[in-house]
């Protein structure tokens, strides 16, 4: 069961040398950037500079390679579903109709359907290269420090530092258990009727949740001695100060953000035609 | 204690180990349900529970940052319309059940049925609602496609709670000591 994540590589690239900060402020500023515009062009653009950065951040394709299959498998059914359910979206959408063919009753492709499925796929895949890049090149132990620094109160920032160094912990936890419970008889697959499988998912639950209670309790006793939350601000070990590169990079983003808003609504509307 | 804050130590630990929780039963704790493309996702019956034992604020925060770590970890991008009704369950649900204290070991009939009425509540704004209207405002995807899908999560979540969720809600009660249990001999 052993589940392949994506992690950390210590790597040197431009992309690495960037501070955690910096690069959570782009990943955010990217990602609602791709959210507003249903600009083709716009879409088109950050898909290909997205690519560059990748090639720059020199991270290694096994690194990553397992999640491509999942948004791909993802992507296929997505787009089937939205099909589908809507074969017309795009001329809904775009306001004309070129039939391409006819397949069986209401299903006909259209040219508008076509266009608006490249621009949710282009939407997708936008964010997805600058989202893993931001993965594999942050360190975890950064990424609280981060956090504070673009302005999350440092209690919130300190929990999601938690959760990062505990979910090993947790992993180990849920397999142990969960192989305990199997060398029992406790099935969770189909071959188990429903109801049975319900109970049996509870008696592995328990016991990772009770122990996890139990480990809360422990570490915020832990923390309470130590006087954690008495400062109105705390220092980060791995906080890294500001350099000319990351202004540099912010910059960029804050154009290119601009840009894309401002080309994306120029015409008053926020979907581009080609029609 | 002097004044009681919004984010005690405690429960900043338990949004850090409870999110934790919530990516790796995200990850393995999907059970298929025999009907096809809807899994039991115990995850939020872990999110009901904790919700329940820190309080709206850690709910919220767990929904929000369990989420977006785990489809981060394991999808490699946040699905974001999905990551905040998460948070919006986990904070609905800690609103609607702040009278029960479970924490004294009081669960029983009133509060199961209070605990399910508020996760019902929470699950179909989330689902029903917000989820698929986020879906449609950020990504234009069609709508009877992302209510198709918010229907068929949220029902699966609010029975996955009512069955999973408030059998561990009773099972915790049970090893707390009851207020009052002490009894006087002789």
């Amino acid at each position: 069961m052993r589940a392949r994540m994506l992690t950390y590589t210590k790597q040197d690239s431009p992309v690495h040398r960037l501070s955690g900060a910096a690069k959570l402020i782009v990943f955010i500023a990217w990602s609602l950037t791709a959210m507003i515009t249903y600009d083709t062009r716009c879409l088109v653009v950050m898909l290909l500079i997205s690519l560059v950065l990748f090639k720059v951040s020199t991270v290694r394709f096994q690194d990553y390679a397992f999640v491509l299959y999942f948004i791909l498998f993802f992507f296929l059914l997505n787009h089937l579903a939205i099909f589908l359910f809507s074969p017309l979206e795009g001329t809904r959408i775009y306001g004309t109709r070129h039939d391409l063919f006819h397949l069986a009753g209401r299903y006909t492709v259209t040219a508008e359907q076509l266009f608006y499925q490249l621009n949710i796929a282009l939407k997708y895949a936008v964010v997805i290269p600058v989202a893993l890049l931001f993965l594999l090149t942050t360190d975890p132990s950064e990424f609280a420090a981060s956090l504070n620094r673009i302005g999350v109160n440092y209690k919130i920032a300190y929990s999601v530092s938690l959760a990062l160094r505990y979910i090993p912990d947790i992993q180990r936890d849920y397999e142990n258990i969960s192989f305990s419970a199997q060398a029992r008889g406790i099935d969770l697959s189909r071959k188990e009727k429903l109801p049975r499988r319900l109970k049996n998912i509870v008696s592995i639950l328990l016991p990772l949740i009770l122990s996890s209670i139990e480990r809360i309790e422990k570490i915020s006793t832990a923390m309470e001695l130590r006087g954690f939350g008495s400062g109105r601000k705390r220092t980060w070990y791995m906080g890294r100060p500001f350099t000319g590169r990351d202004y540099f990079a912010l910059g960029l983003m804050l154009s290119l953000a601009a840009a894309a808003l401002i080309i994306t609504f120029y015409d008053g509307s926020r979907f581009y035609s080609i029609f | 204690m002097a004044k009681k804050e919004l984010l005690s130590i405690r429960s900043i630990v338990a949004v850090g180990i409870g999110s934790a929780l919530f990516v790796i039963l995200g990850r393995f704790g999907s059970i298929p349900s025999g009907i096809p493309n809807t899994n039991i996702e115990t995850t939020y019956a872990l999110l009901a529970l904790f919700s329940l034992l820190y309080g709206p604020v850690a709910g919220l925060l767990i929904g929000l940052i369990g989420h977006t770590l785990k489809d981060f970890i394991f999808y490699g991008s946040p699905w974001f319309s999905w990551v905040i009704s998460s948070g919006l369950v986990g904070l609905i649900i800690g609103l609607l059940v702040a009278g029960i204290s479970i924490q004294d070991g009081v669960f029983g009939k009133r509060e199961i049925i209070r605990f399910n009425l508020a996760q019902i509540v929470a699950n179909a704004i989330a689902w029903f609602a917000v989820a698929p209207t986020l879906d449609i405002l950020i990504y234009a995807e069609p709508a009877n496609k992302v209510y198709t899908q918010g229907l068929a999560a949220g029902a699966a979540n609010i029975v996955t709670v009512a069955v999973i969720g408030t059998l561990l809600a009773a099972a915790y009660a049970k090893t707390r000591t009851k207020q009052g249990s002490l009894r006087k001999l002789g």
